[in-house]
């Protein structure tokens, strides 16, 4: 497998499929500059390797290749994007001329694209990507799981655990001249327990990972952690009680409970959505939209993290932008496309889920800035109201701002105590407003394990969140316990 | 088709040393036209393709697939799906089905469009722009939009086996949407409508589906957030089918010998009300979900899950059927890791109410019509999603509602099922009635 760990992305797409960066220019050159407002070409290898193991052993095994190459012509507010997934010169020319036939339906445009070169960062680059570790040890790894996932536990029935790991080559070339690439691995390691006591069942899961070796897994004995996590969840689940239903204030904890922010906020301040004017934020930079304890940034350039990126994937390098500072409105996530039109910077923030996608603008690691509290003060501080600390997805509806994240592990707060622990709720917010009840903010900011997957417009793209404690005065709280 | 391809790889595993292996390929291409406010937006042509395949090493089995299909590759694939194949656990429940039991004839499901005339992409993209135009012109209230989109795909299929099987057939599908915003005193509200069908002639006029979805964002404007208290809740067609995907989810193989389904056990008893039968019939001709065979070369058929409230089914591939000593309902669909279970065309059955009468049965309760988030535990079957509607007053929607959950357990809302309206369209895979649910906790302030 060694083969398919090349060391430049350049070299790789040269030696297997003949295209290099002064062809890829030249198709730009021949069909693209000049006539365009902006145009890149984006080749994608991609190596994805699947374990799963389920009743004891690993019976699914699976390893998929998907290569191509997204070519994008962009006049105006106009895209044209063709791809293919058989990458030679002759599709690459043809692709730019269905792409080109956009710019020629409609006016001139004035914009015209910044250039977007900036050094690109390394903040994943490994002796031994995850896909390129030895089979033996993944399958070794996952029997470890399960038998620790049980072993926690006497209730533990079911133990599904999955390794997945995967590899990214990808090489761009834009209208500005410039030409990038990035190798980007990716790992992750599930486990889900199913407990059962007296005819109840219940489920539990944890995992994590990140642009990470394999051996993460093993540092800290990080498998043991999400294994016993798994199994912990899904036995006090077994004992839940009724979610409350109203509402009430709501304490979250550290880490992923941070999906609060990529769907209260995240989403809203996505360049696409502003420029259109169809996001709940739309026109309010400078203005307060959050309590003045609040700082929340996307940030793209820390190491090793799951929603890292040297570059994004139109080429600009990713940066930290600052979403909202001390409560204000002050910045928005952008992709080259919505940044010309707005007359703003790319911030990095232009991503695709693969070539058959065209870039838009989303989140990379979003995160909550620490406070001051103590987080056991926090809790105090409640007489009435929810705990919160593990979360399953969440949705936002940007327009009118109205967001719900869902809690899979979360307790009663009595006075100032914590209590049972209740069935998952959803809890619901309105985006602008939910922010600014934020009353105590912990000193103990967290970043989740590594376990996001975001979905817009159908593109699914990895990220992380992160979150110190936090109360909200008020939330809405989805249970049936009237 | 592309069977031949197909045919030489597992020719090539056998030779590796697989002792079976199945395979199934997908050729697709699209287009989609995209305009926003009037001005075309985003253009897409695209072909993909993908060969998945699945060997078995005895009892032991593993799956590959790849989108590259130069010989190098295809070879690379087949050797490393055999030697996955090595390293996985044997298991006496894997295997490709009986050779016995695979569809002897494939029938025409009316899948593909023929009729020719395609139209120019600048005529397609006048279908968006009727879509979004429709949409803007219909109220005044209407001042933007998240734009109209033109799709059309087709889409090449074929299975095969290492005994010998290769099938395979064609689909179309073309579908319009649109996401209008209404806007009043600086409050915004977006809503979507779209219509997808086989066939370009199946495809509801563009400015119908505009309509619709204006119409739709509009009636959320001046939306409140409500007590919280219980009530009976009404779901529409589009939410009510989400309820009756979340039971498939439940009834599908994988999640029953997982242990991790509020089905589990519950095969020939009571689930839901007597009014509830739902269906999954992959033979309905031109159907969005029909489908001559499954993902492991089975015939598709009709399958009731739920008949008149008792579970009847399960919906099962080869592999989870012989887990659960029971045999395959023809349910296997390909994905990227093997083979998985999926529905086809999923109905609930509609029952004699007219849909205004179920709202004018109500004295004060819930018109549900968009549901978001994932708050649903397939294991336990508890349900706490985030709602938007129409609160009903004395049997008339009184008023647009937001910012509310609607919760409870899917078992216990099958069972308060009191109400199955006369109205299903199969206006998507999965398609229902207007529901009424007796009686659910609906939590605002």
């Amino acid at each position: 497998m060694k083969e398919l760990v090349p060391t430049r992305p350049e070299s790789f797409f040269s030696d297997r499929f003949n295209v290099n960066p002064s062809l890829m220019e030249k198709v730009l050159g021949s069909n693209l500059i000049g006539r365009v407002d902006d145009a890149d070409i984006y080749l994608e290898y991609c190596i994805n390797e699947e374990l799963l193991l389920e009743e004891g052993s690993v019976k699914k095994a699976s390893r998929h290749v998907s290569q191509g190459a997204g070519v994008r012509a962009l006049a105006g507010t106009r895209t044209g994007y063709a791809h293919t997934d058989d990458i030679s010169m002759q599709n690459l020319e043809e692709a730019a001329r269905q792409a080109r036939a956009i710019a020629d339906r409609g006016g001139a445009s004035a914009a015209v694209a910044l250039p977007s070169r900036g050094r690109p960062h390394d903040l994943y680059t490994l002796a031994e990507p995850p896909v390129a570790a030895d089979l033996a040890r993944k399958l070794e790894l996952l029997k470890r799981v399960d038998a620790a996932t049980r072993a926690a536990d006497a209730r533990v029935t079911q133990v599904i655990a999955s390794l997945a790991s995967e590899e990214v080559v990808l090489l761009i070339a834009t209208a500005s001249g410039w030409t990038v690439g990035d190798i980007r691995p990716l790992t992750r390691l599930n486990v889900t327990a199913i407990a059962e006591e007296n005819g109840r069942r219940e489920i539990g899961s944890h995992g994590g990972g990140g642009r990470v070796p394999f051996d993460w897994f093993l540092e800290e004995e990080r498998w043991r952690r999400f294994a016993s996590e798994a199994a912990r969840q899904a036995v006090l689940k077994l004992r839940a009680v009724e979610a409350p239903a109203g509402a009430m204030t709501v304490v979250l904890g550290p880490g992923w409970p941070g999906i609060l922010l990529h769907e209260a906020i995240g989403h809203g301040l996505e360049g696409d959505f502003n420029r259109k004017g169809t996001s709940a934020f739309a026109g309010r930079l400078g203005q307060r939209v959050a309590s003045e304890l609040v700082t929340v940034v996307d940030d793209g350039t820390i190491p090793n993290r799951r929603g890292s990126l040297n570059v994004d994937d139109e080429g600009t390098p990713t940066g930290r932008t600052v979403l909202i500072e001390k409560g204000i409105l002050t910045g928005y996530m952008q992709d080259r496309l919505n940044a010309r039109l707005m007359g703003m910077k790319p911030t990095g923030n232009g991503r695709r889920e693969s070539y058959a996608h065209p870039p838009l603008p989303r989140m990379t690691n979003t995160f909550m800035l620490a406070g001051e509290d103590d987080p056991e003060d926090i809790l105090r501080s409640v007489t009435r109201g929810l705990y919160a600390v593990t979360f399953g997805g969440g949705q936002v509806d940007i327009t009118n701002g109205k967001f719900v994240f869902s809690a899979s592990e979360a307790y009663l707060i009595e006075d100032g105590r914590v209590g049972a622990p209740v069935k998952g709720a959803t809890l619901i917010g309105s985006g602008p407003e939910a922010l600014t009840r934020v009353s105590r903010v912990g000193r103990d900011l967290k970043l989740d394990e590594g376990v996001g997957t975001c979905g817009k417009d159908g593109q699914s793209v990895p990220v992380g969140v992160g979150l110190p404690t936090i109360r909200i005065d008020e939330m809405t709280v989805g249970g049936t316990a009237v | 088709m592309n069977a031949d391809l197909l045919v030489d790889v597992l020719k090539r595993a056998v030779a590796k040393g697989a002792t079976a292996a199945d395979g199934f390929l997908a050729e697709d291409s699209h287009f989609t036209a995209s305009v926003r406010l009037g001005e075309l937006e985003t253009v897409t042509h695209a072909r993909d393709q993908r060969l998945s395949l699945r060997v078995f090493a005895g009892r032991a089995s593993a799956a590959a697939s790849t989108s590259d299909f130069s010989r190098a590759s295809l070879e690379r694939l087949v050797d490393e799906a055999t030697m996955l194949a090595k390293i996985t656990a044997e298991d006496p429940c894997a295997g490709l089905p009986d050779p016995g039991e695979l569809i002897a004839c494939v029938p025409d499901l009316a899948l593909e469009d023929t009729s020719g005339g395609e139209p120019t992409p600048e005529e397609k993209i006048e279908i968006a722009r009727t879509c979004e135009a429709a949409a803007l012109e219909s109220d005044p209230r209407v001042t933007n939009s998240e734009g109209a989109e033109y799709y059309d795909r087709r889409t090449r299929y074929a299975y095969a086996t290492s005994h010998g099987f290769a099938e395979g057939y064609r689909t179309t599908s073309f579908g319009i949407s649109v996401s209008p915003v209404a806007a009043r005193n600086g409050e915004m509200q977006r809503d979507y409508w779209y219509s997808t069908a086989r066939k370009r002639s199946g495809v509801e006029d563009p400015a119908a589906v505009g309509r619709t979805a204006a119409h739709r964002a509009v009636r959320r404007l001046g939306a409140r957030k409500i007590k919280t208290v219980e009530v009976p809740v009404i779901f529409d067609t589009e939410t009510a089918a989400s309820l009756v995907r979340s039971v498939a989810s439940a009834a599908s193989g994988p999640s029953l010998y997982r242990r991790a389904s509020f089905l589990l056990d519950r095969l020939g008893t009571k689930i839901a009300a007597p009014g509830v039968t739902i269906v999954d019939d992959a033979l309905i001709r031109g159907g969005l979900g029909s489908r001559p065979f499954d993902g492991e070369g089975l015939a598709a058929g009709r399958t009731v899950l739920v008949r008149e409230g008792v579970l009847e089914s399960y919906l099962l591939d080869t592999y989870s059927a012989r887990k659960l000593g029971m045999k395959s309902t023809h349910h296997a669909a390909r994905d990227g890791s093997g083979v998985a279970v999926s529905t086809s065309n999923l109905m609930l059955l509609p029952g004699t109410a007219k849909p205004a009468d179920l709202i004018a049965s109500v004295k004060s309760g819930f018109y549900v019509t968009e549901l978001i988030g994932f708050g649903v535990n397939g294991v336990t079957g508890d349900y706490s999603r985030g709602a938007v509607g129409l609160w009903i007053e004395n049997g008339e929607l009184a008023y647009p509602v937001e910012e509310v959950t609607v919760a409870g357990n899917l078992l216990a809302m099958f069972a308060a099922i009191d109400g199955v309206g006369d109205d299903l369209v199969l206006h998507d895979r999965t398609a229902s009635p207007t529901l009424k649910i007796g009686r659910m906790v609906v939590a605002g302030n």
